[in-house]
């Protein structure tokens, strides 16, 4: 029923100029501004949205404007993964070595570290082995070596065993709980020194007076919906830095604000993404092959669309295994859930048959970037630098990305060391050249450029027949040394198709014993934002979702997102009319939503420290 | 009063209450590999008693609040929590289990501490029971050993001078108790609304001292009194049926349900 009214909408509204229009906010200064002091923008003048406060435009008084709580640190790191923490600990082992004090702070949104961590994983420990030579002693939980490596082709009925490519060889490597292995990490940086602030959100980004970072500026506490003051309320602290490493993992919310202000991708290919989607599961033991690595392509997304799955069996005590499905966000159907997509994935004989009589026991989304070299930006800028995937070297083929994040934290502690121990520098504004520089020498930028032309062959009109082609080319015969580089000519917001210009995809109803709907599993991720806090996804303007967004496109926000949280509901103050709900309660913090909004109206901002998931095997 | 107040708060480290507890494969335990953090209903206790120190200020009485936790080394991380909302310092008594750690061990833990301590408490103020276990336990046994008067499920807490006057929850409404320090308090949900922890809080709290004991040094026997033998998850909910009179009612109550 809902469909039918859309498609009647969908051709009374399609117009050439509605599609080509993009969403240009015109600051329109309302009455409301006088009184309350906030800055609004509108353009369809009807409703305003609120943008968080200009503090000087309150009045003298207000506890917003109280006194800030300055802390000095060396270097502070925002995000405690796998990138910020082994900078964390490369800084302190170099400060060790050279017998220098320096001071070390991880500010971390989750809870505790690893609370927010998701990732397939298996773990090349090359990074690792450079960081930490003797984790075995100290305990790492790499408990699962690779035994065993497949890839198949699926079909509805059927997985034909593929060739794969040797980058995909993962003798060495572990299967790994990316989580706990990123709170063992936090355990290592503490242990040497390191302070790591766990449930503590940077939120906004300081700046000198000659536009140099200067640190980061934690969250208010205690602001309500509306954003006044609550009786807990107290200002965010602001720690200042001589360098600043941006460790938020992919399209970091921090980071999205340096791109701009640094224009750091002047120079580079828009940034690539894919979502990840994923369970863990006790599967019965007899069917339980640890160290069992198989990957799928093919069914149940298209020839136009980029995805594949993981199986990856590890913990042998436990019997766990680990899958999920990683569907490209360049995709063009708005109709494509990708959760829907991965349900569905995992009722095909072969995946069926593992996970009959199983249990699932965590899930859990997150972007990944699949851009890699020619989506990298620029990494330096005056102030600080950018480590890990919120830079993105993820190396698609191989489908891994910590061990090049970590290397990259590494390289870039190396070069603050050097800047922050030479005590006769004025460090404001210090540019980490030698970063940029090291990287470009390092292993990261040649597994990432042999292996740069794999994505982009899957965007051309032979779709993933034409990707699987050339990439096994690629990475078994030519390994990169052409002299062509293939480039990514979209942003994955620009992809989408128009509603009526698509089929929707008729999906099957979960079985809740295979397949689940969406909000079992999301009270699977043990999420939870405290109620009267400000909405986290800020609308940049309210009017849009349903004028362009469900015109247009179907809403595909509300598909798109592996929590449920956007959803387009009666609205009940303008009957026959649909508006969008926005239960932020539910956020897993995947950044999908920022990524994939035809209308990049969706601004993803950081909730309060310590909500979000509460992530455990994943 | 000439001598400082001197409140004691005693935390625990319990799996978070947004995580979706699960069945340990041995079956004889949940999996504890999860997201910890300091139960509900301490954190309630602990604000209760910094708003006291806060009030008593006002007043030029001094107010000393102590926390303590009885758990491994990472309830560390509870007392520092703690310290950052405002307790003056901690003590950790450090049992290398927490898992079998039970309500009357941690009372008796208490009791000895408290005869230990030569700054003797006026008040603990413990949460009405912990998240994970549900036992509601501990300040009664408490009260109990010390023979102190017990003020449980408080929703409002006036100390003046020596004299504690505490409105509890109960059934049946609201009652108000009337008795004298020393004395137990536990909270209930609308206690207060606890601050947050902030960050340069959390930071001025390391300096704050913080003291490791064990059960042996306090000459308590730890070990539980009960012994879990098998957690189960829940029976799987069976789906309803409808029926089409009340003779079949009764007949499938009878034959099938078993319970007529």
């Amino acid at each position: 029923m809902f469909r039918s009214t859309q498609r009647l909408r969908l051709a009374q509204r399609v117009t050439t100029a509605a599609l080509r229009w993009t969403a240009q906010p015109v600051v329109r200064p309302t009455a409301a501004m006088a009184t309350s002091g906030w800055r609004m923008f509108s353009t369809s003048g009807q409703q305003s949205i609120w943008i968080p406060f200009d503090r000087d435009q309150l009045p003298e008084d207000d506890p917003r404007r109280g006194e800030v709580f300055e802390d000095e640190t060396d270097v502070v790191i925002v995000g405690g993964g796998p990138a910020g923490m082994a900078a964390a600990i490369r800084l302190k082992q170099l400060a060790n070595e050279a017998e220098k004090d320096i001071r070390v702070m991880v500010v971390e949104k989750a809870g505790e570290v690893g609370a927010h961590t998701l990732s397939g994983a298996v773990l090349e420990p090359r990074a690792l082995n450079e960081l930490i030579p003797d984790w075995k002693e100290k305990g790492a939980p790499l408990n699962t070596p690779v035994t065993k490596d497949s890839m198949k082709l699926l079909t509805s009925s059927m997985a034909i065993p593929l060739p794969h490519p040797p980058q995909m060889n993962n003798k060495g490597n572990y299967i790994v709980s990316l989580s706990h292995f990123v709170k063992w990490l936090g355990e290592q940086a503490e242990e040497l020194g390191v302070e790591v602030y766990s449930g503590f959100a940077a939120s906004e980004v300081l700046y000198n007076d000659d536009g140099s970072v200067r640190g980061v500026a934690l969250n208010d506490l205690g602001l309500d919906k509306n954003f006044e003051p609550k009786d807990t309320y107290e200002r965010g602290m602001h720690v200042k830095a001589k360098v600043t490493l941006f460790a938020e993992g992919c399209h970091g919310s921090l980071t999205k604000t340096l791109m701009k202000k640094f224009d750091l991708r002047k120079d580079s290919d828009p940034q690539q993404y894919g979502i990840g989607i994923k369970e863990v599961w006790e599967v019965a033991p007899e069917k339980h092959q640890p160290g069992s690595v198989t990957h799928t392509v093919g069914w149940p997304v298209d020839n136009t669309t980029y995805g594949g799955s993981f199986i990856y069996h590890f913990e042998p005590e436990r019997h766990l295994v680990a899958l999920g499905l990683v569907i490209g966000l360049d995709y063009q159907n708005p109709y494509l859930s990708p959760y829907k997509e991965f349900q569905r994935f995992k009722h095909h004989p072969f995946v069926k048959d593992l996970l009959e009589g199983g249990q699932c026991i965590s899930y859990g989304a997150r972007a990944l970037n699949e851009g890699g070299y020619q989506s990298i930006p620029k990494l330096v800028f005056p102030g600080g630098a950018l480590i890990g995937c919120t830079a993105g070297f993820l190396n698609v083929p191989k489908i891994k990305g910590t061990h090049t994040a970590m290397k990259s934290g590494m390289l870039a502690a190396e070069a603050a060391f050097e800047k922050v121990a030479d005590e006769e520098q004025d460090l404001k504004g210090v540019v980490l050249d030698k970063y940029e520089q090291s990287i470009q020498d390092s292993w990261v930028y040649k597994e990432l450029y042999e292996v740069r032309n794999c994505k982009p062959s899957f965007s051309t009109a032979l779709g993933n027949v034409g990707g699987i082609l050339y990439s096994g080319l690629d990475t078994m015969i030519l390994k990169g040394r052409t002299p062509w580089t293939f480039r990514h000519k979209h942003a994955d917001y620009e992809t989408l198709k128009p509603a009526a210009e698509c089929k929707p995809i008729d999906y099957p109803k979960p079985d809740g014993v295979i397949s689940f709907d969406l909000l079992t599993n999301v009270s699977r991720t043990g999420t939870n934002h405290s109620e009267d806090q400000p909405v986290h996804l800020r609308l940049r303007d309210k009017s849009v979702p349903v004028e362009r967004n469900l015109a247009i496109y179907d809403g595909p926000e509300g598909r798109f997102c592996p929590a449920g949280v956007y959803e387009f509901v009666d609205d009940e103050a303008n009957p026959g009319q649909k508006r969008l709900q926005i239960n932020s309660q539910n956020c897993i913090h995947c950044k999908t939503c920022d990524i994939k909004d035809p209308s990049q109206n969706i601004d993803w901002t950081v909730p309060e420290g310590g909500n979000g998931p509460a992530y455990s095997w994943t | 009063m000439s001598n400082p107040l001197r409140i004691f708060v005693p935390v625990k480290r319990v799996v978070d209450f947004a995580v979706k507890v699960r069945v340990n494969p041995a079956k004889t335990d949940v999996d504890r590999n999860v997201k910890h953090s300091m139960n509900p209903f301490d954190e309630i206790a602990v604000e209760e008693a910094v708003r006291i120190k806060e009030a008593k200020k006002a007043e030029k009485k001094e107010v000393e609040v102590v926390a303590i936790s009885c758990g491994t080394a990472k309830a560390q991380e509870t007392l520092r929590t703690a310290l950052a909302m405002g307790a003056d310092r901690a003590v950790h008594v450090e049992v290398k289990d927490d898992a079998t750690l039970q309500p009357l061990a941690v009372a008796k833990l208490l009791k000895a501490f408290t005869d230990k301590e030569e700054k003797k408490p006026d008040l603990f103020i413990l949460g009405k029971q912990a998240i994970d276990d549900d036992a509601n336990q501990t300040g009664q046994m408490l009260a109990g050993l010390l023979n102190w008067p017990q003020t449980t499920f408080a929703s409002k807490v006036t100390i003046e001078n020596e004299a504690l006057k505490v409105t509890r929850e109960i059934d049946g409404g609201l009652e108000t108790l009337e008795t004298k320090i020393p004395a137990i308090i536990t909270t209930d949900l609308r206690l207060n609304e606890p601050r947050y922890a902030s960050l340069p809080n959390i930071m001025k709290a390391k300096k704050k001292p913080l003291v490791k004991i064990t059960p042996e040094d306090l000459g308590i026997d730890v070990s539980p009194r009960i012994q879990t033998i098998k957690v189960e998850e829940p029976a799987k909910r069976e789906g309803g049926r409808k029926v089409e009179s009340v003779d079949e009612l009764v007949d499938k109550l009878k034959n099938e349900a078993k319970v007529l």
